[in-house]
């Protein structure tokens, strides 16, 4: 009983913050985005706008879930929940330190991948249940989209495997402890690349909006929802950025580890920085540059989104895993050997 | 009754009921639908035997490609099930007499095959077991050669669907995104200077 507690308690751990970082990731997407187009973003709510993600959740939660008289009533209340219930379930396994995680799960890379690759249900079943021409398109856009980028996704994740010898993420992170030059992200470079991209795809942020294509399909897949079953779309897509977003830095930038191992006097001097700060440090700046690219770049035309995906990353992400091959055989120093 | 045999009933319970509604469902889509509940409960009951490793694959391949890819095309066809269903009591007794067969198959390698049936549950592993290394430790020395054979059979099987699909249609367009991308201005754009015209007089004002 009292270890049921504590996985509750751990659960709640994570799943809070989580949310919370959702909340206020939203007001820095608004804000840096502001920044970014010089305006100045929300900032009527509390001092600076901080309050704008509470009075957002507030105005969602009390809004009315209109459902649609031609849809599928019980599949178009589903789809929220298929797609929230993929993007928390895989925090389950994501190590916030050494020892700090929920489940330490042999196939915990591949347990992620898996659960990944069902979230596309939610968007799918979404556009299908609303009987509406433009959540439809969106549903089908997607589906493409996510077939096409995971593959490339899972082949840049067995380079990572390759490399550490583990699918167990803390065995990852510890096999690329001592400082910078042990971190995966050099010698697997193109699959950092490929994994990165890709899950930007696959979380359907610009420039790979196009599920969701606001200038064409007004909202794309949930074109229908309204209130907290609109908002629970968005938790998902948030959460799982969060979660690319912490990946990337788990696999190919050292997770927990310190930049300065190894280096003279800087270890010492930033040798207080709990592990947790520098993972957390590391997902902050991938998830800017989430906003950035939102920021920067145009939407990509959807054919050029599919060549992308099958002719440009399968072929780099094949031809570097044989490279990678080559030097864990080869025990490439300083990450092998 | 320990809590793993509630759970194993629980999950048989909700994997027959989902199998049925494959092929009882009206809805396509809810079939589909149905049999992605299927993988994943079956999955469920894999875990249960402590094959993570397959249990995962199962639902990475089956629930997160084959079957996103099967809704794609249910979705985007529009067919009518009823006149399919047409032929039902006349083909019944066939179906029965394969699904008798297919039975007996299953009874027959149950009770030979698997000597660990008859003892209950296997003995659990030690914690520190890891169930990826040890099939891929098997998987690529014992049975190399029927892996392989496998993995020649699944070539063959992508080359011939892309060669069944592939055709040369004539007249069709399509873009280089090589030339695309090494446009220049001067390609596409000409400035011509000219005199600035003298503003005409505006009738209504």
């Amino acid at each position: 009983m009292i270890e049921l507690l504590i996985i509750l308690a751990k659960i709640i751990l994570i799943v809070g913050p989580l949310m919370g970082a959702v909340a206020y990731f939203t007001y820095a997407e608004r804000k840096i985005i502001g920044y970014m187009q010089v305006r100045l973003g929300p900032n009527r709510v509390g001092p600076k706008g901080w309050g704008q993600p509470i009075a957002d959740a507030v105005k969602l939660m009390f809004k009315e879930i209109v459902v649609p008289a031609q849809s599928n009533r019980y599949l178009f209340l589903l789809a929220p929940v298929l797609s929230i219930a993929p993007s928390l379930a895989a925090w389950a396994v994501v190590p916030f330190g050494d020892g700090l995680v929920l489940a330490d799960i042999d196939a915990s890379l591949l347990y992620i991948l898996a659960l990944t690759s069902t979230g596309v249900y939610g968007i799918i079943v979404a556009g299908w249940s609303a009987n509406s021409k433009y959540s439809f398109l969106g549903a089908m856009r997607s589906a493409a989209q996510v077939v096409a980028y995971e593959i490339a996704m899972g082949f840049a994740l067995v380079g990572v495997l390759i490399a550490a010898g583990s699918l167990n993420l803390r065995e990852i992170v510890l096999a690329q402890q001592g400082g910078i030059w042990h971190w995966y992200f050099l010698p697997l470079l193109p699959l950092f690349l490929v994994y990165y991209i890709s899950g930007v795809a696959e979380t359907n942020r610009a420039p790979f909006d196009v599920a969701e294509g606001e200038s064409e399909i007004v909202a794309g897949f949930h074109v229908e929802y309204g209130g907290m079953a609109f908002a629970v779309f968005f938790l998902a897509e948030y959460a799982n950025i969060i979660l690319v977003s912490m990946l990337v830095s788990l696999l190919f930038f050292g997770g927990w580890n310190s930049p300065f191992e190894g280096i003279w006097g800087l270890e010492t001097l930033f040798g207080w920085v709990p592990g947790l700060v520098w993972l957390l440090v590391k997902t902050s700046f991938f998830m800017f540059t989430f906003l950035w690219l939102r920021a920067t770049f145009p939407r990509y035309r959807y054919d050029q989104i599919m060549r992308l995906g099958w002719k440009v990353f399968i072929p780099v992400t094949i031809v570097w895993l044989l490279v990678v091959g080559v030097a864990v055989v080869g025990d490439l120093p300083p990450w092998w050997g | 009754m320990s809590f793993e045999r509630i759970l194993f009933y629980l999950f048989a319970a909700i994997l027959v009921f989902a199998a049925l509604r494959v092929i009882s469902s009206r809805n396509p889509v809810h079939s589909a639908l149905f049999l992605v509940l299927a993988f994943f409960t079956s999955s469920a009951l894999w875990i249960l035997l402590e094959a993570e490793f397959l249990a995962i694959t199962l639902v990475l391949v089956y629930v997160g490609a084959v079957m996103v890819l099967f809704l794609f095309v249910v979705m985007m066809l529009d067919i009518n099930f009823a006149p399919l269903r047409e032929g039902f009591t006349r083909y019944l007794p066939l179906g029965a007499v394969v699904a008798l067969v297919i039975v007996a198959e299953i009874v027959l390698v149950l009770l030979r095959g698997f000597d660990t049936l008859s003892g209950g549950a296997p003995a659990p592993k030690p914690a520190d077991y890891s169930n990826t290394r040890a099939i891929g430790e098997v998987l690529y020395t014992d049975y190399l050669l029927p892996f392989e054979i496998a993995s020649v059979i699944l070539l063959v099987a992508i080359i011939a669907a892309i060669a069944l699909t592939l055709r040369k249609r004539p007249g069709t367009r399509h873009q280089d995104p090589g030339k695309q991308v090494q446009v220049r201005k001067s390609d596409r754009l000409r400035i011509v200077e000219m005199k600035a015209e003298p503003r005409a007089g505006r009738a209504e004002s």
